[in-house]
């Protein structure tokens, strides 16, 4: 069985999904919340690049390569958010950060 | 044949260790099967024929990110039990969106047509005779050279604002304060004193 840009794309949804799942399913912990998010973004340049070899066009691996510098960024981002609330809560509890309102 | 093995063996493990990555208990864990994830992915790209993707795949995920994440798991004295606590509460719900989500995702790509016209008109066709790393090379550093200077510039933004975010200066530390070393001159850092014999200071 051949496989073509069909399987691939079932593989992206499948990890999207599995992405937004893990969003909801550790509501509390921001570390797999981020990590999650890192999973969805990984899906995403899937997608890009099944897309960009089935058409034989390579603006979709540019494109793929620019999403990753992004999501680098997010997560060195996040992480360092993360690591200020931890100092100024003593927790990384994602509820308690609306007290944090100004 | 063996490309259709090693597709279902990546995938497999891929979607497996997703799972895994939002279901572990240890956070650590995680991490670990989330560094296995993009190994995996980055063996699809592989097959895909997106080499030099997958190898920055595994450099900057693995390398840089992956590791970034273990460093702060590991720093962090966080109580992950409690953190899981209500974790059943949530199952229901996002259970149902991201069965609602997968389902639109199926339908969306199932009913997809690619227009034969759009498909003859390419932005960068794919050469066949140089390799994938050079073909990136030519198209990236021309046609879409602003492009990269822009996330040049996202990576330059995101390390100061995660130098700014985390610097902190303790108190009660002593610090090298090089102008006042620099300023020391013997006018004001030494002192003769004539000590006459058999007395002390």
């Amino acid at each position: 069985m051949e496989i073509g840009l069909s399987h691939y794309l079932t593989v992206a949804a499948i990890l999207f999904t599995i992405g937004i799942f893990g969003i909801f399913l550790n509501r509390k912990n921001v570390i797999v919340i981020l990590m999650s998010v890192e999973l969805m973004l990984l899906a995403v340049n899937i997608n890009l690049v099944a897309f960009s070899t089935a058409l034989g066009d390579l603006v979709g691996q540019v494109f793929a390569l620019l999403v990753l510098t992004v999501a680098a960024g997010e997560a060195a981002i996040g992480l360092a958010i993360l690591v200020t609330y931890f100092r100024n809560r003593g927790s990384i509890a994602v509820e308690d950060i609306n007290m944090m309102k100004g | 044949m063996i490309a259709a093995l090693f597709f279902y063996l990546f995938a497999a493990v891929a979607v497996a260790s997703a799972v895994m990555v939002i279901s572990a208990r240890n956070p650590v864990h995680s991490v670990l099967f989330l560094i296995l994830c993009f190994f995996n992915a980055a063996g699809l790209f592989v097959l895909m024929g997106a080499e030099f993707l997958a190898m920055i795949l595994v450099v900057v995920y693995v390398g840089a990110v992956a590791v970034l994440f273990l460093f702060v798991v590991m720093m962090l004295d966080v109580d992950f039990v409690e953190l899981r606590q209500g974790m059943l509460n949530y199952l229901p719900v996002g259970a149902t969106i991201g069965l609602i989500v997968l389902v639109e995702l199926v339908l969306a790509a199932g009913s997809w047509v690619i227009d034969p016209k759009s498909v003859a008109t390419h932005a960068a066709p794919t050469p066949t005779d140089i390799t994938n790393t050079e073909a990136l090379g030519r198209v990236l550093y021309t046609d879409f050279i602003f492009y990269f200077e822009a996330a040049g510039l996202v990576l330059l933004v995101a390390m100061i604002g995660a130098i700014v975010l985390t610097l902190r200066h303790k108190q009660g530390v002593k610090r090298q304060d090089i102008s006042t070393q620099v300023a020391r001159n013997p006018a004001n850092a030494v002192e003769v004193i004539k000590v006459k014999s058999g007395q002390g200071i």
